[in-house]
This record gives C-alpha cells, structure tokens and sequence, in this order.
C-alpha cells in the first residue's frame, strides 16, 4: 500500500465511516468488565487502584495526557480521569501494548535525562520543558499510542474510565441527550422556530 | 415466530436478512409461502444498541473495516485485496457489510435515492466506454416505479416528492413529511441558490412522524453506523421482518452461515448447507433458494457451492460470477463556520444536489453524482480525523481547535459513479481460508480512470459549495482510487442474454431455474453510489415475479 492509500483509508475511517475493527470483537467481554469495574468503584466513592501502572508510572504517563489534552479555561485530560481509562485498557482490551508502554515508560525517563540533566521525572520537568521534550518524541509509537488513548479516555462513554463528568464531551460542546428538538444550531434556528419542521 | 426442522422441505429458503432478504421474507410469507431465513449474524434488538462510540464504532487503526457488531468481523472472515491479476492478493479488509438481522439496513445512514430514469439505459444514451462492461439494465425505470413506490409506503420515508426539480416521475408522494432541516442543510441550501444550484430536503428511510406502530424520530443524531433503539430508522429489522415474522410461516434463523448451495442430480437447487451457532453442519431443505447475501457474499457463496455439474461455480456459466464488481465512489469536503451547527444532533442528512446526476459530455469524462450536506463524524472519530489539516495534533492548540470546530464543521460528501469493469472482481483465495474454514474471499479492484476524474469534479464541486455557504475553511478529500467499499455492486449481473449476465430480469439465474439472486450483485451499473433503495425495490419487484412464478407451478422443484 503507498502512502497515498494510508492517507485516503485514514480519511475514511472519519468520513466515510466505513471502517471499524473485528479487533473488538475478542475484546468486548474485556471492555464490558471495565465498564463494570470503573463504574463500581467510583459508585463507591474512590477512585479505582491501578491495574498495570504503579504510582509512579502512573504520574508520568498522566503528565503526558495533560500535555497532550491540558487544562486551560476549560478542564484537560487530567481532570476527565484520562489514566484510568488507559491503565484499565492496558489491563484489558489494549492488553497487548503494555509493552510499548513499559518501553516507553523507560525511553521517557531516557529522555528526561538526556535533555535535562540531573531531572529524572517527566512529571516534575516545568510545563515548557515537558513540551520540548514531547516536540522531540511526537513521531515515536509510543507518543502516538498515549496520544490515541489520551483522545480516547477525554471523548469516550465515562463508563470507560475517562471523560470524568463528561468533562471531555462538554469542552467540545457535545452532550448525548438521547432526544432533541430543533432548532439544533445557530443557522437553523430562524426556520425552525416556528414548527419545527 | 414458527419454527421449521431442516427436514421440512420449505418453499422458500433465504440467504442474509439484509436490505433484500428482509423484504424478500415478508413478501414471500405474506404471499403464502413457507419461508427460513438464514442470517450469518445475530439476531439483535432496539435494546441491543447504545451510543457508544468505542463500542460500535472502532476508531483503532487496524484493522479499519467493519465493527464486530453490526458489520462483518474481518479476524474470522478476512478477505485478500490486489490491485490487478498482476498483484499478489494480501490480507487487507476492504468490505464491509451488515452482518445482523437488518443487515446493512440497520446501521445505514438512511439515505434513499431512488434511480432516475438514466441510469437504467445510460449506455444508450452516452454510448460505449471503451473496455468497460458499461450496459443498460434490461428493465427500465418505468418497470421499477411501482416497486419503488412500494418501497417508500412499506419500509416509511420521509421526503418531499418532486422537490428537486430533477426528480424522476412517481405514482405517488413519500409517505412522510421529510425530517426537519439541520444548520448544514440551510447553509447548504443557500449556497446552492447562489450558484444556481436546486437543494432540495433528503429523502430518508426515517420516520419524520409515527409509522405503522413506529414511533417517529427522536433527533439524537446516532444514525449512521448505530442501530437505532426507537425503531425510528427503517431498517428491515424495524418494518417488514416483524410483519414476517406474524405471518406464522416465516422463520428469522440467525447466526447461520451459509457454506453451499445444494443442488441434486438434475441441476437443480435442493436446499443449504449451513454452520448454525455450534458450528454444526445443518441441511434445510427447499423447494427454491433466493441468495441476498449481498454483492461480495453472493457471489463467494456461488463460487464454493461449485460441483461437478457446475464445475465453475453454480449459476456461472456465464464466467461472471463475482466479475464486474463496482465500489462505493465519494468525493467531498469539509469546512467550518462562524457559529455552531450542532450537527451531532438528529438525523445525518437533510438536504441533497443533484444538479450534476448526469453525465456531461462537456465535463470530458462519463461520471455524475449526487451532494449531500451532512456531519457523520462523533467525538472520538472527529479528533482523530476530521480535524483541520492545519490543526496541531495535541497540545493547547490542539484542544482549541477541537473546542472550536467540533461544533461548527460539516462535510459536503458526493456519492459518484463507479464504471462496471470485468477486471474488478470477487473471486476465492487459493490460499486463505475463513474461521470455518472455507475460502476467503479475494477482492480486485482499480477504479477507472473516469470515475477518478468525476470524484476529482464533485470534490471541485463540494469547495465551490462551501465557499459559497461562507465557510471560514475549507479543505477536500484526497482524490484516490477506491480502497475499500461497503456499497458492493454488480457481481450477478441482471441481463437477457445468459452468456452477458447471471441473472435474468426477474432475478431468475440464467442456470439454475429455482435459484434467485437478489440484492446489489444484480446491479448492472452503480446508479449515483446510493444503492439501498434501488436493492429493495427489485426485492419487492422480484419478490412479486417470484410469488406468482411459483403459484402457477413455473418454479420446478427438485420433486
């Protein structure tokens, strides 16, 4: 395949929509038991242990989402709970990228310390040397990977682990309602006003 | 629901609950007849189907076709794709198609266009395209009309006859009021008058009002590639097989995966040989068989059922089993605008162009087509895909241009001719095999040269609209030659003469006197891309043909 091909499949996926993965099929009883777990522990008023990440791991790769996805007036990745939907994918229907994750975990700390020495944590690098530092790795498979899952956990149901309160939906203006009334937007309102049709 | 054993030797066996066989089924049943439907899929229900982006739609990147719940799962049917009989065939998923009771018909965007006049004597009309298998239908739009009509009173449309002023003539207006416009289709609508354009409200397979038992459409804007949990989209699983199903002669049998079609000693169809949900080999027995498994199934099945006294596969004297295959052709563009659309509310589409259906000699190319204005993106989709090309891919910029332009983005998308060309084919992999072990399937295909062209003119087109409608930005899809398709054409071909075709005017194969084909393979050109009416309304016209074939005894029977 050309690259010219890769470009027009990745266009359909999105607009033609036309694409979609037999690679959930296996997974689904996976993602159906993380829904279960991340529902049933926020149910009870804590935030869920993680699965693959330890604490420390956790604080970097959650550092990388809130660059990929950061606050700024509106809430960023961080503050949707993105890490817990990748740590409980990575435990289950993304169960085969851990190790490109502990790869990255280790390339990250590399990094980290070949750019600014005598720093050992991504995590604790101030927010411009975070962003140099990720301008330097945006090409790597890992960077693309917790960039996909990043964008995945901010604009996923919540009962995924992510999109905390809906956080992700509600910067980009999106709700799922279920029902609605026209008129829907801003050029539709005049004609719709009256009847609704 | 009645229930059959393989033993009773039903009058009629189906194959796929799609578009077609949904309406096959209910039209046979209520016509008299013992009907089982065999669908590879499951069986599912409005409360089987969420908003669920990662669930429904997988935006991972492999492999790219298909969801595993409504559509085909490419890890236990892949199928091979090449180029040219020079290539070698690899692994690549390239069809798609609904694999559940509804078929395609459940999670469709709903557009439904029929045909106009042209398409079915275009080749008349145009002349020859030099090594193409470019023909005029046997039937004309005449013969069809009643069946479309038909269609739209039975399944429930919405849509506003004679609105575009390009409308082939009916017997009689949609059933419903169309769907209510949406911000895209007004600024759509206003660029096309600025260009002199005629925009005129989408006809839909969705209930604008209740419907026969249905409740109307609730706007929540999971049309395409959801299941609609209102029963408000017409899928067949919503309208007709339900109306089967009452009549107490029709079985819906799903997760039942057609391996042959039988034939006895004197050629003649006998019944299929399927895998049931265990994996079992079970044999139902039939008077007659109709195949809608659609254009890529049909014609694979009819390559494997081959045997000694159809050595090339059944119903394929002929060679054109599985040749002529014709792709969805698109073209489009996207743009955003100063103030939110909210176009991820209600239906997809609401206003369409067809202006530029024709063919223009001018143009220097064959080719026309249709435009719709519409947004079929969700969030996650969106941000992986849609966004502008000069957005940043993360970071503070790339959360504002998300903020900015999720809400304020449409998409301009044409459905365009696909030429029919005997190099373009399905046929079975000599070396790859499914999960149950029979051949897969092997896909060839390279789009003609005009059909580029013409994708390259509607792209121009859709540009020229938003530009008109004041898009802020705007940019094009790429323009290349098809890689995958869930539209699948022309693979039976409808024709008089048997060494041309597969199947005659009424769907009869040319070969087998009780075996019917009905679905997109018998497509002999792809119309404008938008093939689910036109599907259904040669179901319902064959259906009528073969209820009063098999009343007068015209269907032999192997008995």
């Amino acid at each position: 395949m050309n690259p010219g091909e890769f470009s027009r499949r990745r266009f359909l996926i999105g607009s033609l929509s036309t694409l979609g993965g037999a690679w959930l099929a296996a997974r689904w009883p996976m993602i159906a038991a993380t829904q279960e777990h991340i529902h049933g522990a926020f149910e009870s008023g804590q935030a869920p242990a993680f699965q693959f990440f330890s604490p420390e791991q956790a604080v970097e790769i959650e550092a990388m989402a809130a660059q990929i996805i950061p606050a700024d007036d509106a809430p960023g990745a961080r503050e949707a709970r993105v890490i817990y939907s990748i740590d409980r994918a990575l435990t289950t229907f993304e169960h085969d990228k851990q190790p490109l994750y502990r790869q990255g975990l280790t390339q990250l700390q590399g990094k980290t310390r070949g750019l600014f020495s005598g720093r050992d944590k991504f995590s604790e690098l101030t927010s411009e040397q975070q962003v140099q530092l990720l301008t330097a790795i945006e090409k790597s498979e890992f960077f693309e990977l917790v960039r996909l899952h990043t964008i995945v956990g901010f604009l996923s149901n919540p009962e995924y682990g992510g999109n905390h309160d809906r956080i992700g939906w509600k910067v980009i203006g999106f709700e799922d309602a279920g029902a609605y009334e026209p008129p829907f937007g801003y050029y539709d309102r005049e004609i719709n006003k009256d009847d609704g049709r | 629901m009645k229930h059959f054993t393989t033993g009773t030797q039903v009058d009629f066996v189906v194959v796929g609950a799609g578009a077609a066989g949904g309406v096959v089924a209910k039209e046979l049943s209520t016509a008299g007849f013992q009907v089982v439907v065999l669908e590879q899929g499951p069986y599912l229900r409005e409360s089987d189907f969420r908003h669920d982006e990662l669930r429904f739609r997988d935006i991972y990147d492999k492999p790219y076709l298909g969801q595993e719940i409504l559509t085909n799962n490419h890890e236990l049917q892949p199928n091979t794709f090449r180029r040219t009989d020079m290539d070698i065939a690899r692994p690549l998923p390239v069809v798609g198609y609904g694999r559940c009771v509804g078929g395609g018909t459940v999670h469709f965007t709903a557009n439904y266009w029929r045909f106009h006049e042209i398409d079915f004597i275009e080749r008349s009309r145009w002349g020859p395209i030099e090594d193409t298998g470019f023909a005029d239908w046997p039937i004309t739009y005449a013969d069809l009309e009643p069946y479309y009509t038909k269609a739209e009173w039975d399944l429930g449309v919405s849509g506003l006859a004679s609105a575009s002023p390009f409308d082939p003539p009916r017997s009689k207006p949609y059933p419903l009021p169309p769907l209510p416009v949406k911000s895209s289709g007004v600024l759509f609508e206003r660029a096309a008058r600025k260009l002199g354009w005629h925009a005129y409200p989408a006809a839909l397979a969705i209930l604008s009002q209740p419907y026969q038992g249905r409740s109307a459409c609730m706007h929540c804007g999971f049309c395409e590639w959801f299941g609609c949990e209102f029963a408000a989209k017409s899928s067949t699983l919503a309208s007709v097989i339900p109306v089967a199903e009452k009549t107490g002669r029709c079985e819906i049998r799903p997760n039942s995966y057609v391996r042959r079609i039988s034939t006895d000693k004197h050629g003649r169809a006998d019944g299929v040989i399927y895998f049931d949900g265990e994996r079992r080999e079970q044999f139902q027995k039939a008077k007659a068989v109709v195949v809608c498994a659609n254009g890529a199934e049909t014609p694979r099945l009819l390559l494997i059922s081959k045997s000694n006294l159809f050595p090339q596969g059944l119903a394929n004297s002929s060679g054109l089993v599985g040749k002529y295959l014709m792709f969805e052709a698109t073209a489009g563009a996207l743009g955003t605008f100063e103030h939110p659309l909210n176009e991820y509310k209600s239906v997809q589409v609401t206003r369409v162009i067809h202006d530029f259906y024709d063919s223009d000699p001018q143009r220097g190319f064959y080719g026309g087509g249709g435009l719709d204005a519409r947004f079929d993106y969700y969030p996650i989709g969106y941000a992986l895909y849609a966004m502008p090309p000069d957005a940043p891919r993360w970071g503070a910029d790339f959360k504002r241009a998300l903020k900015e332009n999720f809400n304020r983005t449409l998409n301009v998308f044409a459905h365009t001719t696909a030429l029919a060309l005997e190099s373009n084919s399905i046929s079975l992999d000599p070396d790859l095999k499914d999960a149950w072990g029979l051949p897969a399937m092997r896909v060839t295909y390279k789009s003609h040269p005009d059909d580029l062209q013409n994708m390259a003119f509607f792209r121009d087109r859709a540009l020229e609209l938003l530009e008109a409608a004041g898009a802020i930005k705007k940019w094009g899809f790429p323009v290349e030659d098809a890689t995958a398709s869930v539209h699948l054409m022309g693979t039976c071909r409808m024709g008089n003469d048997p060494k041309s075709s597969v199947v005659d005017q009424y769907h009869r194969a040319h070969d087998v006197p009780n075996l019917f084909i009905v679905d997109g393979s018998s497509f002999v050109t792809s119309g404008r891309n938008q093939p689910t009416c036109t599907i259904q309304a040669l179901a319902y016209r064959a259906s009528d043909h073969i209820a009063r074939m098999a009343r007068s005894g015209g269907i032999r029977s192997s008995l």
